[in-house]
């Protein structure tokens, strides 16, 4: 099949519908705007709801509504409007309700600004609102990857019944490439037996993060614990670039990634033995990836659009046995190749690695 | 021998949390009549708010939702939008709807959401301790207005129901009494009214019920009924603010 | 083949559909591309700015940092971009509306005057391909028969009345930098 040329923005809609979700809501905000400009006039094409809500509270809930009315939905925004979705975020945790949320990560804090940043990683990993839970999140960094993700995102939130976040930048969500789209396929979504869809006939069903009683809270606290780990165990997921033999191993997510490579495309050149993970699954981290890397290479360098954020899951995979250093810009400034090059030759085969 | 009065399918048998004297055990056999008598037990789908109300979820045995305190609309449309041939209903109080709620309310209103909300207003936040809400009358004493509530500090109260009538989206808007029998039988025919909007798929239909504390208010449960006539019927008059032709 | 290319100029110019049509082109061609704009208000009436990568092998970095090849629309684009083009480098200055000179020694510069020009095939709106077209003829990064194609391809069809007309605004690009050493200097 031929290939399109797609913005990012645009390929999160598409691959969203095309993972079956039928229902967004959400409220306008830059730099994600090209998903909902396209998703109002996809969706009544195929029979799905588009509807604009009048802010990214009502949103959120709008979504918490549907997806316990047992739909495929999601609603997409950046960094504010990320911030105000966070109690209904808690709340669909705690509901343990499937959706995708969309956060192409802007400058903070405050109104910051609309220019690419990573700095809301400590949001999406940490559990951005209140009580004891986690959502899943996906960084991708390519059009191609954000139509397969999508699919990923919307089949593990029904595996797990939980929030994924699609965790992108201006960049990604603004940039073209080229992606193949394949066949649509008639996608099954999976029977939801727990939905509120009205008793017909059935046992009465109950959406509710309320356990008042104490005992029982800590019972849904260890059952949601429980799933967690389970994820945590089966869904890592990260890309390795030419760690073959690799001293010093960048570590990078998303938009910055893709800077990354060429980063370690042109110390490989120079002679230095450079590699790069890419996180894929932000939540939960790819610790996975590090363990055989341990006692064969030198050094760690995460490099990030904040002021240090993942650096601290790379410390904490790393546990202490490789020095692990960090570079980053912010404010919406992008990290520039030969810059990172620099930071790398700074720290290849040097002092205290 | 023929029975004549009976616990509604639309409740469960079970005792509730609230207080000696509180109308919210009226309304929800209101709502709950309504469902039974309109058979629409099975495709109802309702929404429990933050506040006095957050376990009516317990209580009302259709499937229900329970929502973050304010949003219950917005989760609402949500639900109406995926099951639009579904009975759809909020219950909501006066903090939960008119304050933190606020926005919510009105843009479902505005968008004419096909769903029906049955508004709680007792001139007070109850479960977190009687504080101010933003219907309490002006001189009224609670715990965060205790010299009475003053204009020039915290405002006037907030007219839900007039505010709501003057949009488009809405369909039908009533605000009825439930302290004495003859206006709790007005007020279901005001909460059958509402359904019968949103089964008819004329737009929003939302019944103020104004509605006595006397836990928070300091009064007997009678006290508390005479103190909503006279000093609640004044400044929220009871009436049907809009409805549809085809309707009553 | 690897050709990192940035287009910047005012907003309006159209800088970003020039680099859509040149990574349509490449993707035509087969090749690796991709398209990144400058965004948000800036885009609104001030200077826009795309980096268009166009490769025989996967593009790593779709950041144009460092141009192969810049392309600057106004004065105040030469000014901000000129420094990032890589030693060895092009670029192309649209002189109808730039009345400085770049300072680089180390790269290739090219003065068209793609107003004027544009102006002369009767649209001015096409200078934005009399330039691309120049480039194409420098760098071969995609065949002019790629760029008509993906016009017709990006162009709903009531506009394809449009082609002949951007054709030729591409052949006269092409055609200035063949027959003429004169516009090259540095």
């Amino acid at each position: 099949m031929a290939k399109v040329l797609m913005k990012g923005n645009e390929a999160i809609g598409e691959g969203a519908v095309r993972a079956g979700c039928r229902y967004f809501f959400g409220y306008p905000i830059t730099p994600q705007s090209e998903l909902p400009h396209y998703l109002a006039k996809r969706l009544p094409e195929v029979g799905g709801v588009y509807l604009q809500s009048e802010s990214e509270t009502a949103a959120i809930n709008m979504v918490y509504g549907a997806a316990g009315a047992g739909a495929r939905v999601m609603t997409s925004s950046s960094g504010p409007g990320i911030s105000l979705m966070q109690e209904g975020i808690s709340y669909l945790a705690g509901a343990e309700l499937p959706c995708v949320i969309v956060n192409m990560i802007r400058g903070g804090p405050g109104l910051g600004n609309i220019a690419p940043a990573q700095s809301d990683y400590f949001q999406a990993t940490r559990g951005g609102g209140h009580g004891d839970y986690r959502v899943i999140v996906l960084a991708p960094a390519s059009v191609q990857e954000i139509i397969d993700l999508m699919r990923l995102a919307f089949d593990l939130a029904d595996r797990y019944r939980n929030p994924v976040m699609v965790a992108g930048d201006g960049i990604l969500g603004q940039m073209m490439e080229p992606v193949e789209l394949g066949e649509e396929e008639d996608v099954q979504i999976p029977p939801r037996p727990w939905a509120a869809t009205g008793r017909m006939g059935g046992e009465k069903k109950l959406i509710n993060s309320l356990y008042i009683v104490p005992e029982e809270l800590e019972q849904h606290n260890l059952k949601l614990a429980r799933k967690y780990a389970l994820i945590a165990s089966k869904e890592q997921r990260w890309e390795e670039y030419r760690l073959d033999g690799a001293r010093l191993v960048l570590v990078a997510f998303g938009t910055v990634a893709r800077i990354c490579k060429a980063v370690v495309d042109r110390c490989r050149e120079e002679g230095l033995a450079v590699g790069l993970i890419r996180p894929i699954t932000l939540w939960p981290y790819p610790q996975k990836a590090f363990e055989p890397l341990m006692g064969k290479v030198d050094s760690f360098l995460v490099v990030e659009m904040s002021l240090g954020q993942m650096v601290e899951d790379v410390r904490l995979a790393v546990n202490g046995r490789h020095p692990v250093h960090f570079y980053g810009r912010c404010g919406g400034m992008l990290p520039v190749a030969a810059d990172v090059v620099q930071e790398v030759k700074k720290l290849y085969g040097g002092e205290g690695n | 021998m023929k029975k004549v009065f009976t616990r509604p399918r639309s409740l469960k048998d079970i005792p509730t949390h609230y207080c000696p004297g509180c109308t919210h055990g009226i309304v929800h056999r209101l709502v709950a009549e309504v469902i039974d008598e309109l058979e629409i037990f099975d495709r109802t789908i309702g929404v429990a708010p933050v506040g006095c109300s957050v376990f009516a979820y317990n209580y009302f045995d259709c499937d229900m939702f329970q929502a973050s305190h304010g949003r219950a609309p917005a989760v609402a449309t949500g639900i109406k939008r995926v099951l639009p041939d579904r009975v759809v209903f909020t219950y909501q109080g006066d903090g939960d709807l008119a304050a933190i709620g606020t926005g919510e309310i009105v843009h479902a209103a505005a968008r004419g959401e096909k769903f029906t909300v049955i508004f709680i207003n007792n001139a007070i936040y109850a479960m977190t301790g009687g504080q101010m809400a933003p219907t309490t009358l002006l001189g009224q004493k609670t715990t965060t207005t205790p010299y009475g509530r003053d204009k020039d500090i915290n405002g006037y109260p907030v007219k839900i129901s007039e505010m709501l009538s003057v949009l488009d989206g809405t369909a039908y808007v009533a605000r009825v009494s439930v302290h004495d029998p003859a206006h709790v039988i007005k007020a279901r025919k005001a909460i059958k009214r509402a359904f019968e909007v949103q089964l008819a798929g004329l737009g929003f239909s939302l019944v103020e019920v104004l509605s006595a504390c006397p836990t928070n208010w300091g009064l007997s449960p009678a006290e508390a009924l005479k103190w909503l006539a006279e000093n609640m019927i004044p400044y929220y008059p009871l009436g049907e603010y809009k409805k549809p032709a085809e309707v009553g | 083949m690897y050709e990192a290319i940035l287009i910047a100029g005012f907003g309006g110019q159209g800088v970003l559909s020039t680099g859509q049509l040149l990574a349509y082109a490449g993707m035509l061609e087969g090749k690796h591309v991709s398209w990144i704009p400058s965004y948000g208000p800036e885009m609104r009436g001030g200077t826009a700015n795309c980096g268009v990568t166009i490769s025989d092998s996967p593009i790593s970095s779709p950041v144009v940092s460092e141009p192969t090849s810049l392309i600057v629309m106004n004065r105040p684009s030469l000014e901000k971009f000129e420094e990032s083009v890589v030693p060895g480098g092009l670029l192309l200055v649209n002189s109808s509306l730039i009345d400085i000179k770049a300072t680089r020694k180390d790269i290739r510069v090219y003065y068209i005057p793609a107003n004027e020009l544009a102006e002369e095939l009767g649209d001015a709106r096409v200078a934005g391909n009399v330039i691309l077209g120049a480039l194409l003829e420098l760098t071969g990064v995609v065949s002019l028969d790629a760029v008509e194609k993906s016009l017709r391809e990006v162009l709903p069809a009531h506009r394809h009345k449009l082609i002949p007309l951007n054709r030729r605004a591409l052949e006269t690009g092409a055609a200035l930098v063949r027959r003429s050493t004169a516009v090259r200097a540095g």
